[in-house]
């Protein structure tokens, strides 16, 4: 891959070069707090980002099942419910914050934040916009994927801690299933790391821009990172523990799982964890394999600063939002997997799919010189 | 070095763990002790009683019509079933017939209510497996069938319908319309089901070869309705023991066939209620066009005292064997009144059947056993 030249895209220096030349005092401050400020900052963006989408996405989600199930959804609060969330919101943080008499008090306590953390941790890496991206870490996917793991973290310890049998089984079911989905998922992203050249998930959106649109996405590259897309579509339902997989959880065997006894605002977290988990998985989708922030037919880097990250901040969203839909859209259709089918699942099958696609993309890097098919029919015709 | 851990050290117990009686699958206050190891059940205790009122009792000191409104409670997805049976259980110990256009008005609200007990069955027997969406599906068209009951009685869950010698009302003008156009607006909707569903891989692999119950286990162990048919065996009351106008309209007794798995396993018993929703459409659209006209309520005297003697009496309930044993002695109330149920039958072979499944299989075997709580506890 020819690396893209770097004025195409505006990166950091220019745009905090400009903020320090409107802000002259910044140069005086101490380093330390200018980061910590820079910190807080992207943080809060981060955090009221997860907000604002759990929001919007449980009313959309409460709203699709309506739809699906033929009844009207929440319209209650606000024109057609559209605050409904707001609603829900408060109701949780008000909500009395019931511990177990029995429970290890400190493990019940950390457990949420945990799950919060590690499910939002993932959004640092996300390329939104062409120059939208918390930190442009060189080991990026390699990053969502470690810090993913501390979901099963948050979810064993709050089952642990309950001392609620139900919430153990939940817990145990959770933890099997998300160290034993992590391997499919990160087995299918790699091919497209293969691709790309990098670990950077802005260096692998950058890779899918050309001059055919669509035809440029890893997905239409060759046939197995066509077939790869969906394994790890699969493999992520899974790893964030959606319908049809939501064992760790499933309300109708265990109650609730491992959230049996959590009320209140940390129940409240455990859901924004699942959230933010889904959107992490979608968007990771979307830059791996679905062109990222490219906009059809148009070079984002040549729009300006404002325009180019507004149009692909629409573009990114649009495609994660839409993964998300397919996600909720298979909630309410699917009956759910009993564990020991979902464990046959991921070893017997989706495990050796994701190596026999790896192996099927090397080769095809090997033998064409990495080219995809779109770039050899582009060829034929000169 | 680290010592190898000693096989003392890993030594694993047997756990017990209490599902329900507050549990969001056991439809209602059913309590198991599971004993489980990590996900596999070696042993699935049921322990009833979470609800008993003393139906029995109850029969006992009141007068023989007044205990009509509490057949409602005993099983309250089917009620009219219940009160028919009743009033069928009476009428024959004390040798009243009843008007002709009573027992059909009797049949036809009978399978209206066992199409409507089965949507509920069949929905939350979804809702188990993890697919919420039908459950909705169910009580949608449910709410068709309690519309109808209402024109009817005045009533959407307890009906209190019929009476000892015939019905409290006649059907109202535009029911038998109603009832057809329910009909025709049914019966396609169950095919959608079918492709919605039924053959759903994941919800078959969830119910094929669980639960196995072969039709000899069946008979042994005292199942009947759905539960025994699902087994194979075609054990229809309506057909083998038949009542009131049955043996006049025609229908067909639907056993299971083993469709995707072993005879008699649960996804056999879900089938069984499946193909019988279409069977009592088919009886509804009989009776709608051979109802004859006519009184709907015999002369049975105000203060109603059938001669001493005892009976026994079944009928075909959407949850098999509803039957009333009756002793009496003359007076205006039951000496002895006793309630056989099929949800009751179903939980004795339950401990037999859920050793070595796992949790997920608990949830479906109590699903496709369909029992509801009030006509187990009584």
């Amino acid at each position: 891959m020819e690396p893209v030249a770097a004025t195409v895209y505006p990166n950091y220096d220019s745009v905090g070069r400009a903020i320090l030349e409107a802000f002259p005092i910044i140069d005086f401050l101490p380093v330390w707090l200018v980061a910590l400020v820079i910190m807080v900052v992207v943080a809060a963006c981060a955090i009221v980002f997860i907000l604002v989408f759990e929001g919007v996405g449980s009313l959309v989600l409460r709203k699709l099942a309506g739809d699906i199930q033929s009844r009207v959804g929440p319209n209650r609060v606000g024109p057609y419910g559209c605050i409904q969330f707001l609603a829900d919101g408060v109701k949780l943080i008000l909500k009395e914050d019931l511990k177990p008499a029995a429970c290890d008090r400190v493990l019940f306590r950390l457990a949420p934040y945990l799950a919060f953390v590690g499910s939002c941790a993932g959004l640092v890496v996300i390329p939104f916009a062409v120059g939208m991206i918390a930190a442009d870490l060189d080991i990026g996917i390699y990053y969502v994927m470690a810090v993913s793991s501390l979901v099963s973290i948050g979810i064993l310890l709050g089952g642990w801690a309950s001392n609620n049998k139900w919430s153990l089984v939940g817990a145990m079911r959770g933890a099997a299933q998300i160290v034993s989905f992590e391997i499919p998922v990160a087995m299918s992203i790699i091919p497209v790391i293969l691709v790309a050249g990098s670990l950077s998930t802005q260096e692998i959106v950058r890779s899918q821009g050309g001059l055919f649109g669509i035809f440029n996405w890893n997905l239409f590259h060759n046939p197995f990172l066509f077939f790869s897309f969906f394994v790890y579509l699969t493999a992520a339902q899974a790893e964030t523990c959606q319908t049809p997989f939501d064992l760790p959880e499933c309300e109708s065997e265990l109650v609730q799982g491992f959230m049996t006894e959590y009320s209140g605002i940390r129940f409240g977290y455990f859901f924004l964890g699942e959230f933010g988990e889904l959107f992490v998985v979608c968007a990771l989708a979307t830059a791996g394999y679905l062109g990222g922030w490219h906009i059809p037919f148009l070079d984002a880097g040549n729009l300006g600063w404002f325009w180019g990250n507004l149009l692909s901040l629409g573009v990114f969203l649009t495609k994660t939002f839409t993964l998300v839909l397919v996600s909720m859209w298979l909630r309410w259709t699917l009956p759910r997997t009993r564990v020991d089918q979902l464990m046959r699942m991921c070893w017997k099958y989706l495990v050796p799919l994701t190596f026999f696609n790896l192996l099927g993309v090397s080769l095809w890097l090997l033998i064409f010189d990495g080219k995809g098919i779109p770039a050899m029919i582009a060829a034929l015709f000169g | 070095m680290t010592e190898p851990i000693s096989k003392e050290a890993l030594r694993t117990d047997e756990w017990t763990i209490n599902m329900g009686p507050h549990h969001p699958s056991t439809h209602g206050v059913l309590r198991l002790e599971l004993t489980t190891d990590g996900e596999i059940v070696s042993k699935a205790r049921p322990s009833l009683g979470y609800l008993h009122r003393g139906l029995e009792k109850i029969g006992e000191r009141v007068a023989w019509a007044q205990f009509m409104p509490f057949t409602d409670r005993l099983d309250y997805l089917a009620g009219m079933n219940c009160n028919c049976a009743y009033a069928w259980a009476v009428e024959k110990l004390a040798g009243i017939e009843i008007p002709e256009r009573a027992e059909w008005i009797r049949v036809l609200v009978c399978e209206l209510n066992r199409i409507s007990s089965h949507l509920v069955a069949w929905g939350s027997f979804c809702a188990d497996m993890g697919a919420f969406t039908p459950l909705l599906y169910g009580i949608r068209e449910r709410e068709w069938v309690n519309d109808l009951f209402e024109m009817v009685c005045g009533q959407r869950l307890t009906y209190n319908y019929a009476r000892i010698g015939g019905v409290s009302h006649d059907l109202p003008p535009g029911f038998l319309e109603k009832t057809k156009e329910f009909c025709d607006y049914f019966e396609p909707l169950i095919d959608e089901y079918n492709r919605l569903i039924t053959y759903n891989k994941i919800l078959v692999h969830r119910l094929k070869n669980i639960g196995v119950i072969s039709a000899r286990d069946a008979i042994e162990w005292g199942l009947s309705g759905p539960n025994l048919r699902g087994s194979g065996f075609a054990y229809d009351i309506r057909r083998a023991e038949p009542y009131s106008v049955y043996p006049k309209l025609d229908f067909n007794v639907v056993v299971g066939h083993a469709d995707r798995g072993t005879l008699g396993d649960c996804f056999d018993r879900y089938l069984v209620r499946i193909d019988e929703m279409r069977e009592s459409v088919k009886i509804v659209r009989q009776v709608i066009d051979r109802i004859p006209d006519g009184p709907v309520m015999a002369k049975v005297p105000r203060v109603f005292k059938p001669p001493a003697g005892e009976c026994y009496f079944r009928a075909e309930s959407p949850r098999g064997e509803t039957g009333f044993y009756l002793i009496s002695d003359g007076g205006t109330n039951a000496y002895r009144l006793k309630i056989r149920t099929g949800s009751y039958m179903a939980m004795n072979i339950f401990e037999k059947i859920s050793k070595g499944v796992m949790i997920s299989d608990i949830v479906a075997l109590i699903g496709s056993f369909d029992i509801i709580l009030p006509e187990t506890d009584r």
